[in-house]
């Protein structure tokens, strides 16, 4: 899937919050354009930081981080973090405006006419598989926790950004729902061939979904390989995740 | 006269006061939103400015309106010719109104946009959301019912203070709530505070109707856009009819009183004097309450009102006790006119002064003629008296040093309910005043001050020096009231307004008709 060219540069870059505690260390990592990276890594490790360093949510103290070769304090936010789609737990939905609206956010944003954000919307519902029709006009509160989730991935694809940042999107799902929507997720990115950035705690998500694992641990990147390379690996870390991995790992094999 | 009864003879008046006040409530509710919303979105953006901007909002709400507008009445402030603060009337009370409205709205505003989920604004701002479309479009549509919870209780704050703003001529149902304290009259009083209390009920449950249809989520992006057009259009026009209706009165005489029946009626007599001799149109401006009338006279916000002798000396100029009549009167005219450039004209021939009240029956047991003979029996009885009387420099204090007074109990209560306390026996001495209607109705016997120790009140207009040299014809004219109302007589005219609930304006007609004034 990956065409060779670099979508997202980390180099050398650490976070410290203003009190001197060191968020992330030091982090190397380049994205290719059409892969999935998936940060993994514990409650604190530094996953979700990561993240944000790439929308410019916070700036890094240290290092730089490059979007489309460019550095990102050189980019206008604005500008960048509407080329960068964006989906968090299923809170990240506006409980004020419906799913059409939800969806329709970026690119009312971005000044597209409204039947053209309806017919996107409504694309994009059938594209996550729910009928346009049913929900377009339901709020996030009348929706179950998977269809949310299905939204929200929905309207960070809206205005077609090359870059999709995904924050534990499906964390609060139930199991089988879980998987359900991990499975859909999958094919649609064959289909959508996107830059992703994925960042989960739950190693079989991982497996499922990852071109190539990011494993952090306390702010520091402890191994950046092939789903595969990280059952190899001896590093305590990533021992500890691959054990919890068996009841999962036929879903990861099969997909 | 039932309430019932009074409301159906009164229907047209009640339509007018509850319409001021409504006026009142919407205008001040609706200038504290604009101010209120924005400053709180601002303390959001700079929260070091919290603190002092909801400390002094949380100051306003505690200083007493009649306080504030002592404060505001002498302001004058005015932006393009158009006179923005300062002044008697509807404008200084829809500012007092606005600085007690303003900390629920901005408190409100502040929080509930503080609560937003910081998931969501993070989802706003990772979209690529600006400042200010996440604050359009996120922050105020989910913070809108909190900031509408802090609107409801504004407005109902307004509705309750609104009826004070009859203390300075701004109208509304205080006039009848003051109208009926003054007159010991329970169904007055009853006619304004009944409409008021609905008023705010009715506010209160509108709002919690809107800000519930509001939490539910419906429609609230477009709604807000509008809402936020439609106010500020309302407000302006509702500005414009303020301050070009209610502060242009150039061109007429305006007459004022302070807030009592007795100054009402002489208020009439000056009103109706002007306009009977001379070709001047008169507005008058009544019921200003404590001593705003005096400053509104500085002010030059009225041209005359008929001010005590005894007031003017202790409780305007601040000087000691004097008991010659004639000595107050030519000290008073001599600083007024140094101090303030007001001249006092003729008096109108009554004083009124502190009268020592008791119970017919206890005068007649007791053999009781002066202030003396009362003075030996205080120690077993309770005594009744006004702020007023307590806090002046010719009151309590000296008056009980004077005569060798010691009460069992004082106390202090509003001095027009000194009277039904002193009728209905709770208390046993009153000090009220020597015109007052009441003292024959309740059948009370005013004490002699044997001792003198009461200054002279003698009732005199006192007008601007700048209205009589404009209009030099007001002068011959006032000349006719000199030394036309006795005590007496004054006591019968309050009575028939206190006691008949005739209309102050008739009875001073009536009045000015007998002595052969009015022709």
């Amino acid at each position: 899937m990956s065409n060779g060219d670099t979508a997202i540069e980390f180099r050398d870059v650490s976070f410290a919050l203003p009190d001197g505690k060191t968020l992330l260390a030091n982090l190397n990592l380049q994205v290719q354009q059409g892969e999935t990276l998936v940060l993994l890594g514990r409650s604190g490790s530094g996953k979700t930081t990561t993240m944000k360093l790439i929308n410019r949510l916070i700036d890094p103290t240290a290092g730089e981080v490059r979007v489309e070769r460019k550095p990102t304090v050189n980019w206008d936010p604005i500008r960048l973090r509407r080329r960068i789609g964006y989906v968090i737990q299923e809170i990240g939905l506006f409980p004020h405006l419906t799913v059409e609206e939800n969806i329709g956010v970026v690119p009312r944003l971005e000044g597209w006419t409204p039947e053209r954000i309806r017919d996107r919307a409504h694309a994009l519902l059938s594209l996550v598989g729910l009928e346009a029709d049913r929900f377009a006009a339901r709020f996030p509160r009348e929706l179950s926790g998977g269809q949310r989730q299905r939204i929200g991935v929905a309207r960070a694809l809206a205005a077609d950004p090359p870059i999709i940042l995904l924050d534990e999107p499906f964390g609060a799902l139930d199991p089988i729902t879980r998987r359900e929507i991990q499975r859909e997720f999958k094919s649609l990115q064959r289909e959508l061939n996107k830059t992703m950035i994925f960042v989960t705690h739950d190693i079989a998500e991982a497996f499922v979904l990852g071109t190539r694992i990011a494993l952090l641990k306390d702010g520091q990147l402890v191994l950046l390989d092939v789903p595969a390379g990280l059952l190899r690996s001896t590093h305590p870390e990533a021992r500890a995740f691959a054990e919890s991995l068996y009841d999962a790992q036929s879903i990861g094999s099969s997909a | 006269m039932s309430l019932a009864e009074f409301l159906s003879r009164n229907v047209g008046e009640l339509v007018t006061l509850t319409l001021e006040h409504l006026f009142l409530v919407g205008v001040s509710t609706g200038i504290a939103i604009l101010i209120g919303v924005p400053l709180g979105i601002l303390l959001t953006r700079k929260p070091a400015l919290s603190k002092p901007v909801l400390g002094f909002a949380n100051i306003m709400q505690t200083v007493p309106s009649l306080a504030l507008f002592g404060f505001l009445i002498p302001l004058n402030i005015y932006l393009f010719h158009v006179k923005i603060l300062g002044g008697i009337g509807a404008r200084t009370a829809i500012v007092a109104l606005v600085l007690y409205a303003l900390l629920p709205i901005i408190r409100n505003t502040f929080t509930g946009i503080r609560s937003v989920d910081p998931a969501i604004r993070d989802a706003g701002r990772g979209m690529g959301m600006t400042d200010r479309q996440l604050l359009f479009q996120v922050e105020l549509p989910l913070a809108l019912g909190v900031i509408i919870a802090g609107v409801r209780v504004a407005t109902v704050i307004c509705v309750g203070t609104a009826t004070i703003a009859a203390a300075i001529d701004a109208g509304g149902l205080g006039r009848y709530i003051f109208r009926g304290l003054r007159a010991n009259d329970n169904v007055l009083i009853l006619a304004g505070a009944v409409p008021a209390a609905l008023i705010a009920i009715a506010a209160d449950l509108a709002l919690g109707y809107f800000e519930r249809t509001v939490q539910l989520g419906r429609r609230t992006r477009v709604s807000a856009k509008k809402m936020i057009i439609a106010s500020v259009a309302v407000l302006s026009a509702a500005m414009v009819i303020v301050y070009f209706a209610v502060g242009g009165s150039s061109g007429r005489i305006a007459v004022g009183s302070k807030d009592f029946t007795e100054q009402v009626i002489v208020g009439e007599i000056l009103a109706q004097t002007i306009e009977n001799k001379t070709r001047l149109q008169v507005t008058r401006r009544f019921d200003l309450g404590g001593n705003l009338a005096h400053e509104a006279l500085v002010a030059g916000e009225i041209d005359t009102y008929v001010e005590y002798t005894g007031t003017a000396l202790l409780a305007i100029l601040k000087s000691q006790p004097i008991t010659d009549p004639a000595e107050v009167l030519r000290r008073v005219k001599k600083d007024y006119a140094e101090r303030f450039q007001l001249e006092w004209t003729e008096p109108l021939g009554f004083n009124n002064t502190f009268a020592v009240l008791v119970r017919g029956e206890d005068a007649n047991k007791f053999n009781l003629k002066t202030i003396s003979d009362a003075a030996k029996i205080s120690p077993q009885w309770r005594a009744g008296f006004g702020q007023d009387f307590m806090s002046r420099a010719d009151g309590y204090p000296g008056f009980a040093r004077t005569y060798g007074f010691h009460f069992s109990e004082i106390r202090e209560m509003d001095l027009s309910l000194t009277y039904r306390a002193l009728a209905e026996k709770q208390v046993d001495l009153i000090a009220g005043n020597s015109t007052d209607g009441l003292i024959s109705r309740y059948h009370l016997v005013q004490l002699e001050d044997d001792r003198h120790y009461f200054p002279p009140y003698d009732a005199v207009p006192v007008i601007r020096r700048a209205t009589l040299e404009s209009h030099p014809e007001i002068r011959a004219a006032l000349r006719q009231l000199g030394g036309i109302l006795s005590v007496p007589e004054m006591r019968k005219l309050n009575d028939a307004v206190d006691g008949e609930k005739r209309p102050a304006r008739e009875v001073a007609h009536e009045f000015l008709e007998t002595k052969g004034i009015l022709r």
